[in-house]
């Protein structure tokens, strides 16, 4: 017996801490666990289920010609529906022309919350603005700049443009770009800041200088995080972009309707051709591709310089 | 319970460290622990911080087993069955050892839920308002907060919110009350409330108090354990180890090793 | 070394006129970016609201509870919009919310090992990053199809309910909840997660001190810590439910003929403007304006609350 306390404190009953599966509370919290676990499944599901869809039935289109070719115009052809080459092209200009529009905006915007603004109202309000804009519904963002763009043919007498579309692109993007360069202001240290002025560098200095090189990680992040949900909007881009079948070749394309991989797909899943549905799966597949390769990287490269900054502090 | 009887047992162990030794990610924080503290008293942990005194302690509640990555060997005794053998539950075993915390760590709920809580999830079937009338006076916070049953715990000030812990583990009725750094963050008036509290306290449960103040340990105490710590030798960390335990008195009156002296005379740490 | 050398050494001690206009300049220039979110969330509103004056003039507050669209006879009423999108974000929230503080609540407990934990975590707010557009494409061929006969089955057995009393033959309200609640779960799943982390590790070990196990300390002392930032959370996937378009137009059916069943064809707002807008003229420009204007208005309330939830429960706690 192991026990050697056990006749001298005689009197003093060994207590008993065994797990007794059958309590009430043993049983409900195995119940729990079980139910949680169920739930953390049920949420990875679709994502699992959605990514094998778009790679199987993407993957098995991918050749040069998917990239290189047009799309045919529905109905046109029953076997072959071209290829996704503009659409490809015109996502990226109008992505590129989100993100000149957005980051300056973004960057400028947060730049005054975080380094100007001193708590007031004005600042409270942008902020709250900011917030309330990152929830008004994307269709939102389209018709407005149909309303104020497209219908006015405000922009050289053009209607449907690259350029409306890359504006209503732009307006989502908007908030999550403050966003991320308040917060990523934020935190950096108000010794780096104070020492800064303190030797007599004006505040223009002190933020192009310090600040903002410190805080680039958090900052760049978030943009591309931001570039990358622009890129795989749709509804901004249906009635301000619209859709063609031709490649953008000049300057004047940005006038014009552009394509997107996006509209392509809501356009051609909606065809009752079998060829068109199968495009807009690889479309997908591209799509998703892209948008994945960059959440990914981001995360990775995000990871990496918070490991490093956060050993040595950079300067 | 029946505490009252065991206290006539003098010196029978009520926990009991067998060659403890504890590791966060397989490396070792403090070894080869050994000590046996007996029932109904008081035994104070001291030593340098990074000893692995609040290590130790945590280790006797198993909550330790809330870190990732926290490993234990060795035996740890209670009335003679190891606690950590396959088939014990941990919420048995904090049921009846009891644990305060450094931080005072009242729920946002009011003082009467704060101390029901823990009282009703044990299976308490009494009359809950004498539970809570009882637990605050043994606590020492009656008077001050009778009125104040509906406030929130965490209103008040933070001397009365350590209180207020020590009331709500009270409440459960538990055999040991463990006690890490209780007065640490808090003012002289709060603390010297609290040992008083302490020394009603000892009356009807073991406690174990882990403290960086020696003039504590002195007051409140019967028995003091005295860790400390080296360098791990290739490691970055520190190791701990057990340097002495005795009666409090032997400990500040006439230690037997030298890093004991030199502690308590304040050559260092 | 005395003042006038020190000058003579530091030429640029006195700030020039440039740097001074340079440094107000760029103080202006982020004031005006800043600005420029206060004017588009105002213009967003007086374009939207310009564009639906002749709606407004002629239905009234009738297009509100009227279901015909009809462009043919000039008839517009939203209420089959509006009704959709009511059903179609509430349901998905109500399907969304356990599954989604639930998996928040496996991710943040010491249930399974941290870099398991963390994966899931990722992945779930990879799930987020899928394009709406996909989300729909999957919906019309793969979910849809896979989810008819359950829907079937359901109004075989509960089709005396009025809201499961249609056949399902296709593209209806039910798989756009569906596909809604994936939508949103992410939302849900990621904001609870931030809020259960920022509990105080002492207020768990608190609880399990005085032997509380897991599930009682979650319910009784985690749960109601974290549950200003759960709640403003749920607001914010409500709000995102609503306005929601691709994947929900693509999926739903577009019609606008009323039907109190989720199995049957139907319309929300986000889906109507998406499926008509372009194609439209005269009075249903308007029309959808003022549609538009009722899902800006939805959408806003239930944001602005969402913020006031989180800052008011915050401050007390």
């Amino acid at each position: 017996m192991d026990n050697k306390y056990k006749q001298i404190i005689g009197d003093v009953p060994t207590p008993d801490l065994t797990y007794k599966p059958s309590l009430a509370r043993n049983i409900s919290d195995r119940f729990l666990t079980l139910t949680s676990l169920v739930f953390a499944l049920i949420a990875i599901l679709p994502l699992i289920l959605i990514l094998s869809y778009v790679l199987v039935k993407g993957i098995s289109q991918l050749n040069l010609d998917l990239f290189l070719s047009l799309p045919e115009p529905p109905g046109d052809d029953m076997d072959n529906a071209g290829g996704i080459g503009n659409a490809i092209q015109g996502t990226l200009i109008v992505t590129t022309i989100a993100s000149l529009i957005a980051i300056p905006i973004g960057v400028g915007g947060g730049i005054f919350l975080a380094e100007y603004s001193k708590g007031d109202s004005f600042s409270q309000f942008i902020r709250f603005g900011t917030n309330v804009l990152s929830g008004v519904p994307s269709i939102i963002t389209g018709v407005f700049i149909y309303g104020v763009i497209v219908s006015t043919k405000i922009i050289f007498g053009s209607n449907f443009s690259a350029i409306a579309g890359g504006m209503a692109l732009s307006i989502l993007m908007l908030p999550t770009i403050i966003k991320t360069t308040d917060e990523g202001l934020k935190l950096v240290s108000d010794d780096l800041r104070t020492g800064a002025l303190g030797v007599g560098a004006s505040k223009f200095v002190t933020i192009t200088r310090i600040t903002l090189p410190n805080a680039f990680t958090p900052i760049a992040t978030g943009v591309v995080l931001a570039i990358a949900r622009a890129a795989g909007e749709t509804a901004p881009l249906i009635f301000t972009a619209l859709f063609s079948f031709y490649w953008s070749s000049s300057i004047d394309s940005a006038l014009n309707p552009i394509a997107s991989l996006s509209v392509l797909i809501y356009n051609f899943a909606l065809e009752p051709y079998e060829a068109q549905n199968q495009l807009a799966w690889a479309a997908s597949f591209v799509l998703v591709a892209m948008i994945l390769f960059i959440n990914l990287l981001t995360r990775i490269l995000g990871n990496l310089a918070d490991s490093k900054t956060g050993q040595s502090n950079r300067k | 319970m029946n505490h009252t009887k065991n206290n006539s047992i003098i010196n029978s162990p009520c926990i009991s460290l067998e060659n403890v030794t504890i590791s966060y990610k397989n490396s070792p924080a403090v070894r080869n622990i050994y000590c046996e503290m007996p029932r109904g008293k008081v035994t104070a942990f001291i030593g340098p911080s990074g000893c692995g005194k609040s290590t130790v302690l945590r280790s006797i509640n198993r909550m330790n087993d809330l870190i990732d990555g926290c490993s234990l060997t060795g035996r740890v005794l209670f009335e003679g069955v190891d606690l950590y053998a396959p088939e014990v539950d941990p919420v048995e075993v904090r049921r009846r050892i009891g644990m305060v915390f450094q931080q005072p760590n009242p729920f946002p709920k009011s003082v009467y839920e704060n101390i029901a809580f823990g009282a009703r999830i044990n299976g308490y079937t009494g009359d809950m308002d004498e539970l809570v009338e009882m637990s605050l006076k043994k606590a020492a916070l009656w008077d001050e907060c009778k009125d104040k049953l509906k406030e929130s715990g965490c209103s008040l000030s933070g001397g009365q919110q350590q209180r207020l812990c020590i009331a709500r583990t009270i409440a459960i009725e538990p055999e040991v009350i463990l006690m890490d750094e209780p007065c640490s963050a808090l003012d002289p008036i709060s603390t010297l409330k609290i040992e008083e509290t302490m020394h009603d306290l000892k009356k009807s449960y073991t406690i174990i108090i882990v403290t960086h103040n020696m003039q504590q340990a002195v007051r409140v105490s019967d028995m003091t354990a005295f860790y400390n710590a080296e360098k791990q030798s290739g490691g970055s960390g520190k190791l701990g180890y057990l340097v002495e335990y005795n009666e409090t008195s032997k400990i500040f009156n006439s230690p037997s090793q030298k890093a004991t002296q030199d502690y308590i005379s304040g050559r260092f740490g | 070394m005395n003042r006038r050398e020190s000058e003579i050494r530091y030429k640029l001690r006195k700030r020039t006129a440039s740097e001074r206009t340079l440094d107000n300049g760029f103080k202006n220039f982020s004031l005006g970016m800043a600005s420029i979110v206060a004017i588009l969330l105002f213009s967003i509103l007086i374009v939207i609201f310009r564009g639906s004056i002749e709606s407004i003039a002629k239905y009234g507050l009738s297009f509100l509870i009227t279901s015909d669209w009809n462009p043919v006879d000039d008839a517009y009423g939203a209420f089959t919009a509006i009704y959709g999108t009511l059903i179609t974000s509430i349901v998905a929230l109500l399907i969304a919310v356990p599954l989604g503080v639930g998996t928040a609540i496996f991710i943040t407990e010491n249930i399974i090992p941290k870099n398991i934990r963390s994966i899931l975590s990722v992945m779930v707010e990879l799930l987020a990053a899928i394009p709406s557009v996909v989300l729909g494409l999957w919906a019309i061929f793969i979910m849809e199809p896979f989810l008819r006969p359950f829907l079937i089955s359901i109004n075989s057995f509960l089709g005396w309910l009025p809201i499961f009393n249609t056949t399902p033959v296709g593209p209806g309200v039910a798989p756009a909840i569906i596909i809604l609640a994936i939508m949103i779960l992410p939302i849900i799943t990621s904001i609870s997660r931030d809020s259960l982390n920022q509990v105080p590790n002492k207020l768990r070990e608190g609880a399990y001190a005085i032997g509380a196990s897991r599930w009682p300390t979650i319910f009784n002392i985690i749960l109601p810590a974290a549950i200003s930032g759960i709640a403003g959370g749920v607001l914010l996937a409500l709000g995102r439910a609503m306005g929601e378009t691709m994947a929900v137009t693509m999926i739903i059916g577009n019609s606008n003929n009323f039907s109190w069943s989720i199995f049957a064809p139907g319309n929300t707002i986000a889906a109507m403007l998406a499926n008509q807008f372009g194609e439209a003229d005269g009075n249903q420009v308007s029309s959808l304006m003022y549609a538009a204007l009722i899902l800006m208005i939805l959408t806003l309330v239930v944001n602005v609350f969402a913020q006031l939830i989180v800052k008011r429960l915050r401050l007390k706690y």
